[in-house]
């Protein structure tokens, strides 16, 4: 379901934002040319990867440009893919959830499914 | 055992000596030579003048090296007579020594076409060490360098020069820099790169005169027209120095006439280097001179055999971003095909000159990446019939260990020192090489000029099964470069966002290692003065506080000195207790840390504490630690509390690589534990000790002193002199500790405290200024840099929990 989030002046570019929908914490980032979408809780120990800085994916030089950005939990330095939610470092398989974004006259939206039965 | 005396200590005298050592045969050897530095690599004068390389990291052979070796040194004497007759050579010291074998090695000199005025003071010439300090000493912020000479040394000093600050112009007498080596198109497109680099070039110009009282003031061209010039250099060409020769009766031309075997007219006189003439060429490049010290290494050592039979050498220009390479002919002649490549809008122009289907000369601007390969078939006269319709085509390479495996063999890499691929590999296979030290101590390639630096690493890579990365070379993949070429890359280009450096050096994005490295250079070369961005801070840098482990905050405000009031504390308290503060803790620091702070909440409490910031999240002054000091103290010789909050206030704000912990105390008993910090001064009866790099953390330090002066005032300002000199020195997140140990405090004192009063006049300025650009970072508390920078973000739709509740 899309929903409505905030305007695109709201999120700088190259950082990232927190917003707190029904039932979950959401990390949108603005990367220069799009936006990207993605649990907000580090899968290590729960850090807010809203405010991790933001970084190519590749280990290299020539795919960085190729294979998207990443982000750096600012706590213990995990890295995740903002286009998989796959860990890129270290070598885990746990994942965090991502979602799809667009941008409707300057207003962020976020695809997140119909919200689960909120607790309590 | 024979006698052998060397004149001259340069580059080519003593290669032929390492040669001659390698050798059985065994000589009583002395070296006289006029300069009093050990040998070393005169090629990177030029860097050292830019800024990219210190004195000492030229050397190439140090006391140690003669000493092993049972050389014998006279460094500072000049050779003023050879007698042939009797064999003797005479010192300017009056002193004699007899030889069986005397070789000449004393390169060349500058030749200066005639003008008045060049006895003036600050006109140089750029041939040796002593010249290179003259003109860093003299240029700086603010001082007009005339070069006179577009040619490859005339340029590179004046690059420079301008690189030491200076407004530079180059003054060449034809229309074509470079023009022994370059067409005129390729002389227009570099001189279009060097007005875009900032330097003026004047061509087709030529200087009467060089006009002033004492030291120079202008230059007077013939036209009589005047330019002001606090600084000359005169780059017209070198000179083969064969006076001492050719009053000796050995035969000479323009040089000291040389066989293929590198004999005299006399025969136990031989000759090496730029003071030599070969079959009618006189060399100003080291490539040939390096053979020519094997082959008469071959020759003085009972090996007669190997022949020097000339070469053309090719001459790559020194400056960082702007490639410019020539090997051969540059000209076209009838019966010569010019084949080329002109995109004036890249700046790119390629010509290749080809005759018989063979290359006889390249001229590359712009781009000279294809450099070695164009070399080797001019070198080895390879046939071109079925290349060409591709010549400046290079074979598409797949990825770059491929292309380093397309290099064939006999290809000269290090064109310099003319090591080829196959020497090296079989070094690395001989001697089990696995870095690039062992590399180049054992093979010397890439000792020259430096710029197959990137090929040899990457056969050493392909070839060694061990390879081992050179520590702390580069920052890390997404931006391949020192951090010292960093800051020489940011000032010199101009570049005052990290953005732009990642977009014009590295990959585009940058990741969490350099951004936040590229964010404290660009701060500290711009002093402040720069396009601040915050998306490449950590988060700590974003939002002025430390991250704690569950994402929330800590506040620790400044309390200088560590001395506080009871409207401070009773205003903590408050605080405390109106945010919900979890913990209030007294720090190892002597200040007060609340831990557990909302960020949301963060801006609040910095208006509420009404406090600065003590910066206890970022890469900065974090507190100075007092004693009581005469102010209550009985043993108090010196005001420590005072002078800590006054360094406090001075250095407060500003960026630094590493945190930086400082401490005064008021007497030796060292209360304050002074010893222990980045910088501490200690107090004593009528003066101070500044001490320097101690630790108490991870390691443990003692400080080292950097020196003892009587007055607060010189105490305090050896502390700042010290604190911008690390700040320009040291790599991002290098202590103190590491950063002397590192430098040698030996250096860190002749830079800072002992340095001359220009540069430490420099170091404080730069300081001041930054300081003028700085801010108490709480203030953005109420002017955030974004307007989300603090608070939550609510959604349109999708009420949040607490909604919902
Ligand atoms: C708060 C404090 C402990 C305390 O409660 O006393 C503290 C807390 C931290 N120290 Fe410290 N250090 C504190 C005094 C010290 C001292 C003692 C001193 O300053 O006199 C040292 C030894 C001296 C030194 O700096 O070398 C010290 C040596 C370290 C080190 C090791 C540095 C080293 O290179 O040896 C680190 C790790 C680092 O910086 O890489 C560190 C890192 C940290 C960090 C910032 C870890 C981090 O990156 O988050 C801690 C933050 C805790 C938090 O959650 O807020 N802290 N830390 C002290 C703050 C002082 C202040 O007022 O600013
Ligand atoms: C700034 C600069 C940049 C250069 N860049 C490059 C480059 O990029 N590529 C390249 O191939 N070449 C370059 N060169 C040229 C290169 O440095 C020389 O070709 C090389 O140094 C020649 O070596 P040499 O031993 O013949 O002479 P030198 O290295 O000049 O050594 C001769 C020594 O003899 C001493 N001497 C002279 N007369 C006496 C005497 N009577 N008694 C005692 N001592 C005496 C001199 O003071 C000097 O120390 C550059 C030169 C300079 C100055
Ligand atoms: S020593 Fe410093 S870094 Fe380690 S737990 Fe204590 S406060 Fe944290
Ligand atoms: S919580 Fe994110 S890396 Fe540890």
């Amino acid at each position: 379901m899309w929903t409505r989030i905030t305007g695109i002046e709201n999120i700088p570019l190259r950082e990232g934002r927190t917003v707190d929908l029904v039932d979950r914490e959401i990390a949108i980032f603005n990367l220069g040319t799009r936006f990207a979408a993605i649990d907000a809780q580090c899968p290590h120990r729960g850090g807010p990867l809203c405010d991790g800085i933001v970084t190519g994916c590749g280990p290299s030089l020539a795919d960085a440009p190729v294979r998207g950005h990443a982000v750096v939990c600012p706590l213990h330095g995990w890295k995740i893919d903002l286009d998989s939610g796959s860990v890129l470092k270290p070598d885990v398989s746990v994942r965090v959830e991502t979602y799809e974004v667009r941008v409707d006259s300057g207003i962020i939206e976020i695809n997140v499914p119909k919200a689960r039965k909120v607790a309590a | 055992m024979e006698r052998l005396i060397v004149v001259g200590n340069g580059m080519v005298g003593v290669a032929c000596l390492e040669n001659i050592l390698a050798h059985k045969k065994k000589f009583d050897v002395t070296v006289f030579g006029d300069e009093t530095h050990a040998n070393y690599n005169r090629i990177l004068l030029s860097s050292v003048l830019a800024g990219e390389r210190s004195a000492d990291e030229i050397t190439i052979n140090g006391l140690d090296w003669y000493q092993k070796n049972g050389i014998g040194l006279r460094l500072g004497v000049r050779i003023v007579n050879v007698n042939t007759t009797l064999r003797t050579v005479t010192g300017d010291d009056g002193g004699m020594m007899q030889y069986d074998k005397l070789i000449i090695a004393t390169g060349s000199g500058a030749f200066i076409p005639p003008m008045d005025g060049i006895y003036r003071r600050n006109v140089f010439t750029f041939r040796n060490m002593e010249d290179t300090f003259g003109m860093m000493r003299v240029a700086g912020e603010g001082k007009r360098a005339v070069v006179i000479g577009g040619g490859l040394l005339g340029l590179e000093a004046a690059r420079g020069l301008q690189i030491q600050g200076c407004e530079t112009t180059v003054i060449h007498i034809v229309d074509t820099l470079m023009n022994n080596q370059l067409d005129s198109t390729g002389g227009d497109l570099l001189k279009r790169r060097m007005e875009e680099l900032g330097i003026q070039v004047l061509a087709g110009r030529r200087v009467k005169s060089i006009l002033g009282r004492d030291e120079v003031e202008a230059l007077e061209f013939m036209d009589g027209e005047r330019i002001p010039a606090d600084l000359v250099c005169i780059a017209t060409g070198i000179r083969p120095n064969a006076d001492l020769a050719r009053a000796a009766g050995i035969a000479c031309g323009r040089g000291i006439t040389v066989n293929d075997y590198l004999e005299t007219s006399d025969p136990r006189v031989f000759a090496v280097g730029e003071c030599t003439e070969h079959r009618g060429e006189v060399y100003g490049l080291v490539a040939p001179l390096l053979e020519q010290a094997k082959v008469l290494a071959a020759t003085l050592t009972d090996n007669r055999g190997p022949v020097f039979e000339g070469w053309k050498p090719a001459a790559k220009l020194k400056i960082m971003g702007l490639d410019v390479f020539s090997a051969g002919e540059s000209l076209e002649t009838p019966g010569t095909d010019a084949v080329r490549f002109d995109d004036p809008g890249a700046g790119v122009y390629k010509k290749l000159l080809v005759r018989d289907n063979k290359l006889v000369g390249c001229v590359l601007v712009g781009d000279a990446s294809d450099s070695n390969r164009y070399m080797d078939w001019l070198r080895s006269e390879t046939d071109l019939t079925v290349r060409r319709k591709s010549l400046l085509f290079p074979e598409p390479a797949a990825d770059k260990g491929s292309s380093i495996a397309d290099i064939p063999d006999s290809e000269t890499v290090c064109g310099c020192m003319g090591v080829t691929k196959g020497r090296i590999i079989s070094a690395i296979h001989d001697n089990g090489i696995r870095s690039m030290a062992q590399l180049k101590e054992c093979t010397r390639a890439t000792t020259g000029c430096g710029s197959c630096s990137g090929v040899c690493e990457g056969l050493l890579k392909a070839v060694s099964p061990e390879f081992e990365e050179d520590t702390k070379r580069v920052i890390c993949k997404c931006l391949p470069f020192s951090q010292d070429n960093l800051r020489e890359i940011i000032q010199t280009q101009k570049l005052k966002s990290v953005q732009e450096v990642l977009e014009i050096y590295g990959n585009g994005i940058g990741c969490e290692i350099c951004k936040p490295a590229l964010s404290y250079l660009v701060d500290v070369v711009w002093c402040g003065d720069h396009e601040e961005d915050r998306s490449a801070r950590f988060i700590n840098d974003r939002v002025h506080a430390n991250i704690q482990n569950d994402g929330t905050f800590s506040v620790v405000p400044r309390m200088r000195g560590g001395v506080t009031t009871p409207a401070e504390l009773r205003r903590i308290a408050e605080v405390a207790e109106k945010y919900k503060v979890p913990l209030v803790k007294v720090t190892g620091s002597q200040r007060i840390d609340l831990l557990g702070i909302k960020k949301q909440d963060l801006p609040n409490v910095w208006r509420d504490l009404g406090m600065p910031s003590g910066q206890a999240y970022t890469k900065g002054v974090r507190m100075v630690k007092t004693c009581v000091g005469t102010e209550f103290c009985r043993f108090g010789v010196q005001d420590a509390m005072g002078t800590g909050i006054e360094l406090e206030r001075r250095l407060e704000n500003l960026f630094t690589p590493h945190k930086t912990k400082l401490g005064v105390t008021g007497c030796p008993r060292n209360c304050a534990e002074v010893t222990v910090k980045d910088i501490g001064l200690i107090g004593q009866e009528g003066s101070w000790q500044v001490v320097v790099g101690g630790a108490a953390g991870k390691h443990v330090r003692k400080a080292d002193l950097l020196v003892t002066v009587e007055t607060t005032e010189e105490a305090i300002e050896a502390t700042l002199l010290f604190f911008q000199y690390y700040r320009e020195h040291g790599h991002y997140l290098e202590r103190t500790y590491d950063f002397v140990e590192r430098l040698g405090m030996e250096r860190v004192r002749k830079e800072t405290v002992y340095a001359n009063a220009k540069d430490k006049k420099n170091l404080l300025r730069r300081l001041q200024k930054s300081k003028a650009f700085s801010q108490d970072a709480w203030k953005e508390g109420s002017t955030p840099v974004n307007t989300t920078q603090f608070i939550q973000i609510q959604p349109m739709e999708g009420a949040s929990r607490e909604v919902v509740q």
